[in-house]
């Protein structure tokens, strides 16, 4: 049964909680682009993903983060429908078989593959012609992409004779072409200099001015903080959270850096009892009654405050304390590694 | 960037047909506008030119061998006699009569001895007479003397006989054609048609094997599976080299055309065969020629979905070269089996070889060459059909479940022996997670 798109955005028109695992759910009124409740997936025996929950408003740009091996790739191709969950549902746009709206999709796997002897324009017209764009159509909107991009010279060049950055972006705007109502990245920054990656931030956030939904996987937290209005953070196959990148970071306390004149005195009492001393600042968490009851007392003390800053949590802090150490660790090796 | 709003009355989905098709236009205009598909157009033609100028060849080196020349070592009056029999009885028995000639040295030589002649290897007679026209002596390794005993015994005779032979005419009557020699023209006919069914396929089913490969290689796989459902493109690949295995043919089609037109009256020469009264099928040339393409395109396809199958679990083209063999040894067998149905004692596997999928196109073409029933046709390609679509969806989800699966996971699995499990793991789509 085809439906038009506007019927499909029409049918699944209702409202869902953004924030599943979130500490404090927050109802959002927009349609979800994309629902997964209970997603597992094993190979061979072994789970590479374990019980994966997700809501994906339209219209959101959304990160799944988390080191590699974690189970971000596994998870987007369960969501695309290119394998299908052992367990638990998925719904694109309120299909259960994504194939069903290939055609408002757009996808861009981490593994970047093009016919190395295609012409430029023509893996973008090809790539379109995938999602139901008719070739003329595709060739046509793919020239106002390549020229958008400064990129109409290589039109008529082939693939092969592309420089790296310039067959990544050929394949972007092939993911584009189709004009997708989602648009899925797996690891898109990766491989790009910074220069390229600015490009694509400014993309992503374009693509959701006009109303698209973004979805790309990424272990370089500050993509995820600078973009993301939610995300997933995922390790070892499992979701420990889902939802936005405020309440993620809303869970750990704010830090307070203190610098005072004073080292020591009475009022070291009124100090909360984390407070740590560093060289000549002292750290603690921000106390639940706020800083003026710490503030009064300090100034009762004689403390001689130089200086009081309070820190909002990151959202590394966040993944730290959601994910553990240990994911934390490996993912900043993966940055690490991406980098070098 | 996006003009969705102007697309929201578009389709959300191809359907299957839609995307089968827009994966079979680019495989089929990639592969017949790439240099590579001029050596495969070329490829079949070098063995069919240098198996026609070797038969070519053959066929005259094996004729000049065949001509069986005996020397005539008597006297002259006997060996006119000797001559005059074996021209008395040529008209009557034909190639029976050897060829018969004056030995120029015997003649020459009152001391000639045909022992010590043919021990020298001189002239190139297979055997030599000598003797009296009553007493002849035949001189000769033992399978000469053994073959032209008795004609020489008869060409003697009749050559020493001096009342003319007088032979009665025998009447004669043809016959267009009876039920055993009709027979045997078609079993020559289903036979022929099962070679070239054999032969079309195997030369141009094994392309499949590797076409999944460039895919795979560079990661376009991925793009694929995300955008349409993997038997649409299973399918798309199937039809896309079926067109090109139809170019192929056509193209050597009209090569072998030309060559006829050309060489007709030494193609007949030296396969010794009238092709233009070749026997004629039981359901007529027409008809069956386009079951043949019927048989040819469904033996293709068939075959093709099982070797796509098989391909796409290999990661590299020596894997897809190891497979190559025993898919070749299969094609054999499937073949065997159909042409054995054709003999005396293998009519009873019929049926089964009709009812196998791989084998039915075989053993159907060869059922339209010798039977005239032709609804059995209509049910066998709706049969050969409905395997076309099980092995391609089948093969389908065996691709999507062992090889569209992330390599990261892989990183904690068990070392497995199996090849295919082996290689499903290794980074066909790495580095994935």
């Amino acid at each position: 049964m085809d439906m038009a798109v506007s019927e499909i955005v029409a049918s699944h028109n209702h409202t869902s909680p953004v924030d599943i695992i979130g500490a404090q759910p927050v109802v959002d009124t927009r349609p979800l682009a994309i629902e997964a409740r209970g997603l597992v997936k094993s190979f061979d025996g072994t789970r590479a993903v374990d019980g994966v929950d997700i809501a994906v408003p339209e219209g959101a740009i959304y990160g799944i983060l988390g080191p590699n091996g974690a189970g971000k790739t596994t998870t987007l191709r369960m969501l695309l429908g290119i394998i299908d969950p052992d367990e638990g549902v998925r719904r694109v746009f309120g299909h259960d078989r994504p194939h069903d709206v290939g055609r408002l999709i757009g996808y861009l796997p981490e593994e970047r593959g093009l016919y190395p002897a295609m012409k430029a324009i023509d893996a973008i017209a090809f790539m379109g012609a995938l999602r139901g764009l008719p070739k003329a159509e595709g060739r046509k909107r793919g020239l106002e992409l390549l020229e958008r991009h400064d990129l109409s010279h290589a039109a008529d060049r082939q693939i092969r004779q592309l420089s790296k950055g310039m067959a990544q972006t050929v394949q972007l705007l092939g993911t584009l072409v189709h004009g997708p109502r989602l648009v899925v990245l797996d690891e898109p920054f990766s491989g790009l200099d910074a220069i390229n990656q600015g490009k694509l931030e400014r993309m992503i956030r374009s693509l959701a001015e006009e109303g698209v939904t973004v979805i790309f996987s990424t272990h370089v937290i500050h993509h995820a903080e600078r973009l993301c209005e939610g995300v997933a953070i995922i390790a070892g196959g499992k979701v420990p959270y889902a939802g936005s990148v405020e309440t993620a970071r809303d869970r750990i306390p704010a830090q307070v850096r203190l610098e005072t004149r004073a080292r020591e005195g009475g009022w070291n009492k009124a100090l909360p009892q984390d407070a740590r001393r560093e060289g000549d600042f002292f750290y603690f968490s921000l106390p639940e009654t706020g800083v003026e009851p710490l503030l009064k007392d300090l100034i009762a003390g004689e403390a001689g405050i130089l200086s009081l800053s309070i820190e909002r949590a990151g959202l590394h802090d966040a993944f730290v304390a959601i994910a553990g150490e240990a994911a934390a660790r490996q993912l900043e090796a993966d940055q690490a590694g991406a980098g070098s | 960037m996006t003009d969705h709003m102007s697309d929201m009355a578009v389709k959300p989905r191809l359907s299957r047909l839609e995307a089968a098709w827009v994966i079979a236009r680019r495989d089929f205009v990639a592969v017949l506008f790439s240099r590579a598909f001029l050596f495969f157009l070329l490829g079949p033609l070098f063995p069919v030119i240098v198996g026609g100028l070797a038969g070519s060849i053959g066929g005259q080196v094996s004729k000049q061998a065949s001509v069986a020349e005996i020397g005539i070592a008597m006297s002259e009056a006997d060996s006119a006699a000797l001559l005059r029999g074996a021209e008395t009885l040529r008209p009557q028995l034909g190639g029976a009569v050897p060829a018969l000639a004056v030995i120029p040295e015997a003649a020459s030589d009152p001391n000639f001895k045909a022992k010590q002649f043919l021990e020298a290897r001189k002239g190139s007679y297979v055997a030599i007479v000598t003797g009296t026209i009553e007493t002849p002596e035949l001189v000769g390794t033992g399978g000469q003397v053994a073959r032209w005993k008795g004609p020489i015994s008869l060409i003697a005779s009749t050559g020493a006989s001096a009342a003319p032979q007088n032979f009665p005419r025998v009447q004669t009557e043809t016959v267009a054609s009876s039920a055993a020699s009709e027979r045997t023209s078609r079993i020559k006919t289903a036979q022929a048609s099962q070679m070239v069914l054999f032969l079309l396929t195997m030369l141009l089913a094994g392309m499949v094997l590797s076409n999944l490969a460039e895919e795979k290689g560079n990661k376009i796989i991925e793009i694929l599976a995300a955008a349409i459902p993997m038997d649409a493109v299973f399918m798309g690949k199937l039809f896309a080299m079926l067109g090109v295995s139809f170019v192929g043919i056509a193209v050597w089609g009209t090569v072998g055309w030309a060559f006829w037109a050309i060489a007709e009256d030494a193609i007949v020469t030296v396969t010794q065969t009238d092709y233009r009264n070749l026997p004629g099928p039981a359901l007529g040339w027409p008809l069956f020629i386009a079951l043949g393409i019927a048989y040819f395109s469904m033996a293709y396809l068939l075959l093709g979905s099982l070797f796509l199958t098989i391909g796409a679990m290999a990661n590299t083209v020596r894997e897809v070269q190891t497979m190559s063999m025993p898919v070749t040894m299969m094609q054999l067998m499937v073949f065997f089996v159909a042409a054995f149905t054709l003999t005396p004692g293998g009519a009873w596997m019929e049926p089964y070889a009709i009812a196998f999928p791989l084998s039915s196109p075989f053993a159907m073409l060869a059922r339209a060459a010798m039977d005239e029933t032709l609804w059995i046709h209509a049910a066998a390609l709706a049969w050969q059909a409905l395997w076309v679509g099980l092995l391609v969806k089948g093969g389908s989800l065996w691709f999507k479940k062992r090889v569209m699966k992330s390599g990261g996971a892989g990183r904690e699995k068990k070392k497995r022996t199996s090849l295919f499990t082996r290689r499903a793991k290794e980074p066909t789509l790495e580095p994935a997670e």
